[in-house]
């Protein structure tokens, strides 16, 4: 398909001007293609023969698809040239790439942030003085036009050192990123409880012959049979591009854990698949101490392809999580409480767990959804498989 | 020392120029015969002849095309427009030809032209002849745009704009054609840079053209307040001499622009994109302008009046902006 | 200063020339359409093809240190002009050894040192700069010639007649030379003009004015030989209107559908190469031998100018604001 203007993307083949087998001339109209512009004849730019036919009329082919093969009168049957449908070469010498042709940077390199009370204003040049002095603004009194701090006031306020933790940042990521999930995200909700009694009993069989330093918590077996569900169900696990859905290649569980003082992190325990249990509470136990001293790692951060947020041990049933974008789903997880449960005829107290997904509708449908749910439940069902 | 007017001062230059070097030529409607709308080339016909001084049909594309072409067979043409409204029939030539062909050539051809025009309002002239493009020809790269606000600037640009190798544009504000001032003659001064016309530390005003005088006496008002007004004179437009902006917002902290342009798109709002995007550690105060109010200008004086910067509006700009 | 003849000498070694030029134009340009769908060269392109008579008739009237000022439909005067089809090739590709730098394209080729004022993409546009031109010419006492070409669409433009009044009442040296081809773009001349004859808007300006058979280069030649001649004696402009036809669509991405098959086929019949060729042919003026003689330098010709183009070099984005302004001022 000839490019006959910048502005063209595709063309829809009308008609073949000749035929199969038939001879071709340069310059020969050998068919018409509708562009967006209307229909315009493809020229060939070479003599020899219409060997194949590559395109149907009616068909509608980006540019540089290749229409035809002619075999030109010195060829033998084996050579072919695409000349006059060929796609772009490479050209032979490389387009130079766009290197920085903008200048200077900005003379001064922005102050760090310091506290600032909510309707309160401080001008820029009052900030930077404030950053270099150490002045925390939210003790400094304005006196510029409607009670602004300006540059003065920093200069008349006594130098003092800020002790407040900075969250600000954290707020503002977290913020930045459930307002995209909410406002990009067509999230769908499913939610679905299981009578944990068989992993409740294998679990307490398990601490009892292990020492203290060893036990296992119900968060380890619920992140190990989401893991291992989610080698079935893929839709759930990648990211959503520019591009659609990609899934991905290995299983990152990221596992929401809050802050001491505030904030949340969800950093990612790598191939949560591939580790046994003891592993992976070896893992969590260590991520928990790291995050709540905030002393995580970057990648753990930014690898997640999934994330499991687990609030049982704040005592609510359940809970509808917002997905972190680019990840498509998210799981929650309740608290374990004794429940009335229906066994065939019979109504018996079981310990159940409620398990809730939420999930990007762009990238799968709530049947899988409900069928990864299950299979949870299930696998949870069999703990010493886990 | 000699005393003498805006006006005279551009004759002069144009007199200086044509005795100078042979090349130079004026030309535009009106300007032998009639001698120039504004009296600028008046006697300059008598002096160099119908050749030099050309009278030309009203054609602002044709003999603005003609200038251009001129200048690139050899010439140092003076185009006059008569005033910044018409020019928009010969603007296909200044942005399609003399401001491209260099670049679009490779490097091979350049424009020496100067193309002079009246702008500005204040003469109950209304809507089709009061109008401040200068800021539109300030969006062009490949021209140079001045502005000159005193007598001084007014009979020395001229000089260096007919040396300058590619298209300027000159901007005469026509309120400014009968200033008077005692200036050094024969007036030298650069096209590059803005000139610090008074010394300030509270605040920075920054204008051009036809609205120095008014922030100059805005400035004296303020000095009887208490406030110290630095005002800047861009003098040219385009390149924008970035620095002297940054130095004095730098110096006060705080700045207004005067601009009798339209405020929306306009060469104040690229000034004050540029302090923000360089300079905004320095601020301590929210920036502010003076424009004319988005209306065409009125021909009633009381309108017109109100459509324009004015001393006032400037002073109270000020006081806003301190917070007084 | 060498005065080119008044008159037409066709001999042998004229046709032959007229031919070879003609061809070059055609068969580069044929080049030109196949890259251009394979997106070597992008943008607009504008070609010539079937007019190819009026710029290589009018240029045989030129000198060197007469000036050229072209539409966005130049290739063809550029090629006459002298120059080299490898760096106008180039410039198409974009690379730096085009004759623009690569910063001009197809519609605008530039080049100095032939005084060849490029092609302006503005229609009319070029007419105001080559009055000023051939003022500058006349303000300087030299006896040379502007050469303004464009389209029949210009004549509805106000610079055309700007131009056109300009150059009559101070007198300048300057050859108006329109190509007719009858339609502006897909507009038919019918349908945008009142008065459907250009050259009897040029003579309403007081200038000498004819219309020629723009598919005849002999004709094309004559004419402009005597507008040139007469231009030179009496300083004043002179306007030829040469009728003529493009074969190709307006542009590469243009379904033509403002005008009928027959009525292109009705042309191509009378094409300037095809009509030259039978009658020189008939003549004994050439032989069937020169003409295979020149397609093959032709084609020699465009060979080397693809690969002079493929082996350019692409400018380095540093230099993309180089050449916005003078690098030094006074």
């Amino acid at each position: 398909m000839p490019s006959l203007g910048s502005d063209m993307e595709a063309g829809i083949l009308v008609e073949w001007m000749k035929q199969q087998g038939e001879k071709v001339s340069r310059g020969d109209i050998i068919a018409v293609v509708e562009t967006d512009k209307g229909a315009i004849e493809v020229e060939v730019f070479e003599d020899g023969t219409l060997a194949e036919l590559l395109v149907q009329p009616g068909e509608k082919v980006p540019v540089g698809t290749p229409l035809a093969r002619i075999t030109g009168p010195k060829d033998t049957a084996s050579t072919e040239r695409r000349h006059a449908s060929a796609p772009a070469p490479t050209p032979a010498v490389p387009m130079p790439t766009v290197s920085s042709v903008q200048g200077a940077e900005a003379a001064i390199q922005p102050p760090t942030v310091t506290t600032l009370a909510e309707g309160s204003r401080a001008t820029p040049a009052a900030r930077l003085l404030a950053s270099e002095r150490g002045i925390d603004l939210a003790l400094v009194k304005g006196t510029g036009p409607d009670g602004s701090i300006v540059r003065r006031d920093i200069e008349e306020a006594a130098p003092r050192a800020a002790t407040v933790p900075d969250l600000e940042p954290m707020r503002r990521a977290i913020a930045a990123a459930m307002s995209r999930a909410k406002r990009d995200i067509p999230h769908y909700y499913l939610g679905h409880s299981f009578d944990v009694s068989q992993a409740v009993q294998w679990l307490d069989a398990y601490n009892a012959a292990h020492p203290p330093q060893e036990r296992l918590l119900l968060g380890a077996l619920t992140l190990k049979a989401v893991a291992l569900a989610l080698k079935d169900f893929p839709e759930f696990n990648g990211f959503y591009g520019p591009d659609g859905f990609v899934p991905a290649s290995a299983i990152h569980i990221g596992t929401a854990i809050a802050m001491r003082g505030g904030g949340l992190a969800a950093p990612a325990i790598h191939n949560t698949d591939t580790l046994t249990l003891a592993e992976l509470m070896e893992r969590l136990r260590d991520l928990i101490g790291r995050v709540r001293k905030g002393g995580f790692r970057s990648s753990e951060i930014s690898d997640p392809t999934i994330t499991v947020s687990s609030l049982g041990d704040r005592g609510v049933d359940m809970l509808l999580p917002i997905i972190y974008p680019p990840q498509v789903a998210i799981i929650g997880f309740g608290s374990v409480a004794p429940r009335a449960w229906a066994i065939e005829d019979a109504v018996a107290v079981r310990p159940v767990l409620t398990a809730t997904l939420a999930a990007d509708h762009r990238a799968s449908d709530g049947h899988r959804g409900a069928l990864l749910l299950r299979r949870i439940g299930g696998l949870l069902d069999t703990p010493e498989d886990l | 020392m000699t005393v003498m007017s805006y006006r005279d001062a551009v004759r002069g230059a144009i007199r200086e120029a044509m005795q100078s070097d042979p090349r130079v030529f004026l030309m535009g409607e009106d300007v032998g015969h009639y001698g120039g709308c504004y009296a600028v080339s008046k006697g300059l016909l008598e002096e160099f002849g119908p050749e030099r001084i050309r009278d030309t049909p009203l054609s602002e594309s044709g003999f603005t095309g003609a200038g251009i072409g001129a200048a690139m067979g050899g010439l140092r043409p003076i185009v006059e427009i008569m005033t910044c409204n018409f020019s928009l029939l010969a603007l296909d030539q200044i942005m399609n030809n003399a401001a491209t062909i260099r670049h679009m050539s490779g490097g091979q051809f350049n424009v020496p032209v100067v193309i002079r025009m009246a702008t500005g309002g204040g003469r109950q002239l209304g809507a089709q002849h009061s109008h401040s493009l200068e800021g539109w020809y300030a969006h062009i790269p490949g021209i140079r745009v001045l502005a000159p606000g005193t007598v001084a600037d007014a009979g020395g640009m001229l000089a260096p704009a007919l040396d300058d190798p590619d298209p300027v544009l000159i901007f005469e504000n026509a309120l400014l054609y009968n200033d008077t001032a005692d200036v050094d003659w024969p007036a030298s001064v650069d096209i590059d840079h803005a000139a610090v016309r008074r010394e300030g530390t509270d605040i920075s005003l920054i204008t051009y053209g036809g609205s120095l005088g008014k922030t100059l006496a805005a400035a004296d008002q303020l000095a009887a307040e208490g406030i110290s007004a630095e005002v800047l004179d861009l003098r040219v437009l385009r390149p924008l001499d970035e620095d002297a902006i940054l130095a004095t917002v730098a110096r006060t902290r705080r700045c207004v622009i005067v601009d009798e342009g339209w405020q929306s798109g306009s060469i104040s709002a690229e000034i004050m994109a540029r302090i923000i995007e360089k300079g905004f550690w320095y601020l301590d105060a929210p920036l502010a302008r003076v424009c004319s109010k988005e209306v065409p200008i009125p021909y009633a004086h009381h309108l017109e009046e109100a459509a324009l910067p004015s001393i006032t509006g400037i002073v109270e700009a000020c006081r806003a902006v301190l917070g007084r | 200063m060498t005065q080119a003849s008044p008159k037409v000498w066709l001999d042998r070694q004229h046709c032959r020339e007229l031919l070879h030029q003609m061809i070059r134009i055609r068969r580069f340009e044929e080049k030109c359409a196949e890259l251009y769908t394979q997106e070597k060269i992008r943008g607009f392109l504008h070609l010539y093809i079937g007019e190819e008579a009026v710029a290589v008739g009018v240029m045989q009237a030129l000198l060197p240190e007469d000036a050229i000022v072209a539409t966005y439909r130049e290739h063809g005067h550029a090629l006459v002009r002298g120059v080299p089809a490898g760096s106008i090739m180039a410039e198409m590709y974009g690379k730096q050894e085009g004759c623009s730098r690569g910063r001009g394209g197809s519609m605008h080729l530039f080049d100095a040192a032939r005084r060849f004022y490029g092609g302006n993409a503005i229609v009319g546009g070029g007419m105001p700069v080559a009055t000023g031109l051939a003022l500058a010419d006349a303000m300087m006492a030299r006896k040379q010639v502007t050469a303004c070409f464009f389209g029949e669409g210009a004549a509805a433009e106000g610079e055309f007649h700007e131009s056109m009044n300009l150059a009559a009442l101070w007198r300048l040296p300057v050859l108006f030379v329109c190509e007719n081809n009858l339609y502006a773009m897909g507009t038919a001349l019918e349908l945008s003009e009142s008065q459907t004859d250009i050259s009897a808007k040029a003579a309403a300006y007081n200038m000498q004015a004819e219309a020629v058979d723009g598919m005849n280069v002999v004709e094309v030649e004559a004419a402009a030989r005597r507008a040139v001649a007469a231009i030179r004696e009496t300083g004043a402009p002179y306007f030829l209107e040469c009728r003529t036809y493009r074969f190709r669509a307006h542009s590469m991405y243009d379904p033509q559908l403002y005008r009928d098959k027959a009525e292109v086929e009705r042309w191509t019949g009378r094409g300037p190469i095809k009509r030259f060729t039978e009658w020189a042919l008939e003549a004994g003026e050439i032989r069937q031998a020169d003409i295979d003689e020149i397609e093959k330098l032709v084609a020699e010709e465009v060979a080397g100018a693809v690969a002079f183009a493929e082996a350019g070099t692409f400018e380095p984005v540093a230099d993309l604001a180089r050449d916005v302004g003078a690098e030094r001022r006074p």
